[in-house]
């Protein structure tokens, strides 16, 4: 039967035991810009709510967002949602079915660091 | 002894569990989110800093209301199936479950609350 030695089998080869590579750091960055970006996320969430409850609310809220604190999560989640949001349209490129191809997927991988870098830094000073 | 056939037991066990559709509604929500992200981080930018009068003011206006309305639900909405892959990666039997109904309440109750402040701010 296909029950034979269920729950004992051997796990299949994962993180630790490749060496890291351009489009394999790329996927890992991309779920964690993803799912990091909740704390930004948050933030917004409470300075909106906090605006429409009043001037006292969003003197609070205000006050912890463009604090030294805020202002560094805003930093950060400015790189992440670039970077997510080049990442995502990476996705979208492969799922149409082009530049699947390694050596392109490799270059395409420094194409969304180097460019979420530059569109963070960008944001920053337009800003 | 179970009665149940192998090719029954194992099916809907792969990866993607129930076909393509969670994976298409990211894409969608992701195509709309390439668009919203930049008139958001431009239309926010603008107001994040100013006192509370000129940021009334400014979401009182059409437009950088409704993209701040459909970013933010549209954001939280991709980010409640982004979270769901991640659980169902790392998390399994009750905890998954559990996790995934927290996380997709929790992020649409966000979403909403969004949509209520801004309607608030816009009216």
């Amino acid at each position: 039967m296909a029950d034979v030695n269920r729950g004992d089998r051997p796990l299949s080869p994962h993180l630790q035991v490749y060496r890291p590579q351009i489009t394999s750091v790329t996927s890992i960055l991309t779920r964690l810009t993803g799912n990091a970006l909740i704390v930004g996320g948050l933030m917004v969430t409470w300075w909106f709510l906090a605006a429409a409850a009043g001037p006292d609310a969003f003197a609070t809220a205000d006050g912890v967002l463009t604090s030294w604190f805020g202002k560094l999560v805003f930093l950060g989640s400015i790189w992440a949602l670039w970077y997510h949001t080049l990442a995502g349209i990476r996705h979208l490129i492969w799922d149409a079915g082009y530049m699947l191809e390694l050596e392109i997927s490799e270059k395409s991988g420094w194409a969304i660091v180097i460019g979420s870098v530059v569109l963070a830094v960008l944001t920053v000073v337009v800003l | 002894m179970s009665y149940v056939t192998d090719r029954k037991r194992v099916s809907g066990l792969g990866s993607a569990r129930s076909g393509t559709t969670h994976h298409w509604h990211q894409t969608v929500l992701s195509a709309a989110l390439v668009i919203l992200v930049p008139l958001f981080l431009l239309t926010f930018g603008a107001a994040l800093g100013e006192p509370w009068p000129e940021v009334v003011a400014y979401y009182s206006r059409p437009f950088p209301a409704l993209v701040a309305a459909l970013t933010l639900t549209v954001g939280w909405i991709h980010f409640a199936k982004g979270v769901q892959m991640l659980i169902e990666d790392y998390v399994r039997g009750f905890a998954r479950k559990a996790l995934i109904v927290a996380t997709t309440c929790f992020s649409y109750a966000a979403a909403l609350a969004c949509v209520f402040a801004v309607a608030r701010l816009a009216l």
